[in-house]
């Protein structure tokens, strides 16, 4: 018989401290019963002798101690899972929110999931093409990758991961390919436009979505990206599939986590964010990935925005030595009214070389890349030099590197948001812009690939 | 022993009570399932215990059984091409036993018991030994020859031992003590927390060869010597680690990945069985042992990681051996550190890490050195250690970097701003620096050429006037310079490009012996010497910097080492080209004034 407790004690924010228990075990389930029949969920934080701290997922409004009955479960946190679950929607804690039948689960599993073995481990080598020419191009993705989008409030990040979640596929395979999109505190409209965007081009279909909205408990933010994570591990090393996880806002997830661990009045480490933020981090990013033997794979693109453009700040900072590189979102190039303002210099895919190259893209790839790099860099020192001292103080070879960085940020990073670019058009294009450059300025190129795909305007 | 029950769990932290004569350290066993921990504080009759492995599902009233033993690691054959966790788990084993994500409660041994290894005898029967004798050998790998030495605290007659085939838990002999005859086996263990003895410590002698041109020939490591290599997230720390696991010219690497990416570990594990030790030309997995303890892997664990590597390292060290250890990241351990400390509500130092964090780490570092080794044989092993640095925000201020700074002797400063021009390895010139230079300079003067120190200081001087001179060109232009600066700034341009840069992806620049980097850096003062003769004699640097012999200077990294020739090649046309300059600068001269 499970027994109900009633001798409720402390209500602080989220937690709830529950007295004379017995058999309470760390981090099990709590069902917490109001007096007019709802219950919350909790879970235990906690648990000294006869006394155990449960965290309420639903948050802790309505609740008066004397009224409340709490009873435990003898299990953690756990999704519900079956090939089902693809096309419908849950919260943070795996509930159907869409009106939808419950899920018959195949499999229950705890949303904490276990680490990989590191020599289970297979290396990510597979490009994923994304159709955005800053990312194939410049900052491949590949399979079981994590690639985060750093942003800034007002930036489109939403649209970019939208058309990333739209476009991906790995080329020459006809593998089944599913999103799953776990919303963290973002607002209603945000979560709209995803949605319907998802709905519009048919993407609902292969799609698994978590919805935790600004509003939802904060305490669900934390198991949202678990389930979510939870889920992909199912639908991948399970099912076979190839997972992109779209995990946004970071900010507001870690926002949360900073909550809570007030509310335990925990020692805080950098601006208020507990000690452990980097170790929970990993806890969800280093799920992403592959294993041998397995056919499917996770790939995660979390978004998060950076707390005044600081990439210093722990959310951003913590994220960045985890995630295997960083694409940023550009202020300034949204300013100047170009899509997807990806900043392409402070970029960076850490696995990128592992994907490139012949028989996977095409061979002047990695070639490529360094010298569009390499160009853009210039053409931008040169174009600001040209602020400070004056157009005419530049040498002819700086004018025409300028002129390419005028072009490479109009007809390389700029496009359509419903334009899906192929990897040879995303390469075609950069060797457009590289026939304006002088042939012997573009050293970082091999001669033989020169030859062959270099020409003058 | 001691059985006691749970009495609290928060997180990673239990804490028990009953455990009557556990000591400070020791390991425990807990909850049914029997999950590794180990106490770390003592008040009041009330144990905490730092758990190794996920705690939920643990409660009040759970059994925890202490087992008199503190936290040590296995030692003996079979430790070469092992990826173990933070406590000394074989991941492979554990992999092929429990599936391909790590679950709780498993209880594997670090060495395989059914293994057989040739014992090769080294002592004569009735001889005398003590502590540190070499009783024998045993070939691990092709290129690793494993000691197996008398453990610690024994002295008397060997007996019975002889060339044998035995696992490592067989007895392969005896010693004869005062106090009765101790059979040896060759697994022996050792607590991780406790550095292991050695006759005495000698001060770095040797210079540590990285084939590294930024580290060999500016900024240089010893054998038995610690650097640090502190920088923000991309600046390529794991790289310079990697780089330096790969190429050091040591006998054994022992590698830490503590805290960090699941993939990088991946990387590393697919990768040295695949390159091939310079000197030997043998698979570099051969000579390696590491321990990945990834960043979402428990973090009690990831505390004890450092601990059983450097464990391992002074094992090999104590064989006589040359050993480099590279912890990826130290700062993730100062983290777990600070979390466990936290659960243990101490009162927080700076930035909420541990008062003892400094202690921990300087105790950490001083278990590298050159020493004599234990034994009767004349017999000098050195340990290197070379710690990664992961600041928040590159912030050098940072604690963990400041109480590293205070200990170690060489310190790799990665820069943000070089790794964003893709310079790599993005090792700041300007603020890094190395204290054994007065050793390094000595010896590569005798091995390589007396001119080394001599070039090393004008090619630093040239770095440091560039920098100055940039400051300058930020305000007036390149233009506004004299032309003999701007000649400075072509040859600091060329040490920076040409021979600094190098690329770890590159088959032949990868790795540079230090005659090659001599050489090169020879080529480049000489052009800069010669040029400034033709510069006084009137050519322009413009045209100086114009000539062809500069992309032969640029392109001489890729030159193989079985072709230094090359380099003198260069150097004859760099003063052919000069030369002609001057030549062409007086006939253009004397036509204009007939």
């Amino acid at each position: 018989m499970i027994t109900e407790y009633k001798a409720v004690r402390d209500i602080i924010g989220p937690l709830m401290l529950v007295e004379s228990v017995d058999g309470v075990r760390y981090n099990e389930l709590a069902h917490v019963k109001l007096p007019d029949g709802r219950i919350r969920m909790g879970q235990v934080l906690e648990v000294e002798g006869r006394r155990a701290l449960v965290q309420i997922f639903e948050g802790s409004r309505g609740i008066a101690p004397d009224d409340v009955k709490v009873r435990f479960l003898g299990h953690g946190l756990t999704m519900a899972l079956s090939e089902d679950i693809i096309a419908r929607a849950f919260n943070g804690v795996g509930e159907p929110i869409d009106h939808g039948p419950a899920i018959v689960p195949r499999k229950r599993v705890d949303i904490n999931g276990s680490p990989i073995n590191p020599t289970a481990r297979d290396y990510p080598n597979e490009f994923i093409q994304t159709g955005i020419s800053t990312i194939d191009g410049l900052n491949t993705l590949v399979r079981g990758q994590k690639l985060p989008l750093f942003s800034g409030s007002g930036l489109p990040h939403a649209r970019v991961a939208a058309q990333i979640a739209r476009q991906a596929r790995v080329l020459g395979t006809g593998e089944g390919f599913a999103v799953v999109f776990c919303a963290m505190g973002i607002t209603f409209e945000e979560s709209e436009f995803f949605l319907n965007d998802f709905r519009e081009t048919g993407a609902l279909a292969r799609s698994v979505l978590f919805i935790n909205l600004a509003h939802d408990p904060v305490i669900e933010r934390i198991a949202a990206p678990r389930t979510a994570l939870a889920t992909a591990e199912y639908l991948a090393f399970d099912l076979g599939m190839h997972v992109l996880v779209i995990l946004i806002d970071m900010t507001n997830y870690c926002d949360a986590l900073r909550e809570i661990s007030a509310a335990r009045k925990e020692v805080p480490g950098r601006r208020g964010y507990p000690g452990y933020m980097y170790t929970d981090l990993s806890t969800l990013y280093e799920r992403a990935g592959r294993i041998r033997g397995k056919s499917g794979s996770i790939t995660q693109i979390p978004v998060l925005t950076m707390p005044d453009d600081d990439k210093t700040h722990p959310i951003p900072d913590l994220t960045g030595y985890i995630t295997e590189g960083q694409i940023y979102i550009s202020r300034a190039l949204h300013g100047q009214g170009i899509y997807p303002p990806v900043d392409v210099l402070p970029s960076l895919s850490r696995l990128k070389d592992k994907g490139i190259g012949p028989k996977k893209t095409r061979e002047d790839h990695s070639n490529a890349l360094n010298q569009l790099y390499a160009a853009y860099s210039r053409g931008k020192n040169a174009r600001e030099l040209a602020v400070v001292l004056g157009e005419s103080a530049l040498t002819d070879t700086d004018r025409l590197f300028m002129k390419f960085a005028d072009g490479f940020e109009r007809g390389f990073v700029a496009q359509g948001e419903r334009e899906n670019r192929s990897i040879q058009e995303t390469l075609d294009t950069g060797w457009r812009l590289m026939g304006g450059l002088p042939r012997a300025e573009l050293k970082r190129v091999r001669p033989e690939i020169l030859d062959k795909y270099w020409k003058a305007p | 022993m001691a059985e006691g029950k749970i009495e609290k769990v928060s997180g990673p932290l239990v804490i028990a009570t009953g455990l009557t004569g556990a000591q400070m350290y020791e390991v425990v066993r807990v909850g049914v399932e029997h999950l590794f921990g180990e106490i770390i504080e003592v008040r009041a009759g009330r144990y905490s215990i730092q758990v190794y492995e996920d705690t939920s599902g643990l409660g009040p009233g759970a059994p925890v059984l202490a087992t008199g033993q503190p936290l040590s690691v296995e030692l003996g054959p079979g430790l070469m091409k092992a990826i173990y966790d933070g406590i000394q788990r074989p991941l492979a084993v554990m992999r092929a036993e429990g599936g391909d994500f790590i679950s709780r409660g498993a209880n594997v041994p670090a060495l395989d018991r059914s293994a057989r290894w040739r014992f090769v005898c080294a002592v004569a029967e009735g001889a005398e030994v003590a502590a540190g004798d070499v009783l024998g050998t045993v070939q691990e790998t092709p290129i690793f020859a494993h000691k197996i030495m008398a453990p610690p605290g024994v002295k008397g007659r060997a007996t019975g031992f002889r060339d044998v085939e035995a696992t490592v838990d067989e007895p392969i002999g005896a010693i004869q003590t005062d106090s009765g005859r101790v059979e040896i086996r060759m697994l022996q263990t050792w607590p991780v927390r406790q550095g292991r003895a050695f006759a005495r410590r000698l001060p770095p002698n040797r210079p540590l060869v990285t084939g590294q041109r930024v580290i060999d020939m500016f900024f240089p490591l010893t054998k038995g010597g610690t650097a640090c290599v502190p920088g923000p997230f991309g600046s390529g720390k794991t790289v310079v680690q990697h780089q330096l696991a790969k190429w050091s010219d040591v006998d054994v690497v022992v590698y830490v990945g503590c805290g960090e990416r699941g993939n990088e570990m991946t990387d590393v594990l697919m990768e040295m069985p695949e390159l091939k030790d310079p000197r030997t030309g043998r698979p570099l997995i051969e000579r390696t042992t590491l321990v990945a303890n990834t960043s979402n892997m428990p973090v009690a664990a990831r505390e004890a990681s450092v601990f059983t590597g450097i464990t391992l390292a002074e094992y090999f060290r104590d064989m006589g051996y040359d050993v480099a250890l590279m912890a990826d990241s130290t700062s993730r351990w100062a983290e777990a550190m600070r979390e466990i400390s936290g659960r243990l509500e101490e009162m927080p130092g700076e930035e909420g890490y541990p008062a003892y964090l400094a202690s921990r780490i300087a105790g950490f570092y001083e278990r590298a050195g050159r020493v004599r080794c234990l034994g009767s044989e004349e017999r000098e092993g050195a340990l290197s250690i070379i710690g990664a640095v992961s600041p928040p925000g590159g912030d050098l201020s940072d604690p963990v970097v400041q109480a590293t700074l205070r200990v170690v002797k060489v310190f790799w400063g990665l820069d943000d701003g070089l790794a964003a021009q893709r310079h790599f390895p993005a090792i700041n010139w300007l603020n890094s620096y190395s204290l054994y230079l007065d050793v390094t300079e000595r010896v590569a003067a005798e091995r390589v050429n007396a001119a080394w120190p001599e070039q090393r200081r004008e090619a630093m001087s040239l770095l440091q006037r560039e920098a100055e001179l940039e400051e300058l060109v930020r305000l007036i232009g390149v233009d506004a310079l004299p032309a003999s600066d701007r000649l400075v700034m072509l040859a600091a341009k060329m040490i920076r490009e040409d021979f600094l840069h190098q690329n770890a992806f590159d088959a032949v620049d990868t790795f540079t012996s230090h005659p090659k980097q001599f050489l090169m850096l020879r080529n480049i003062l000489e052009f800069y010497h010669k040029a400034r003769k033709v510069f006084d004699g009137g050519a322009e640097v413009e045209e100086i910097a114009k000539l062809a012999v500069l992309e032969d200077i640029a392109r001489a990294k890729l030159t193989p080492e079985t072709d230094l020739g090359r380099f003198d090649e260069i150097l004859k046309e760099i003063g052919r080209q000069l030369d002609a300059l001057v030549v062409a600068g007086e006939e253009n001269r004397s036509e204009t004034s007939s």
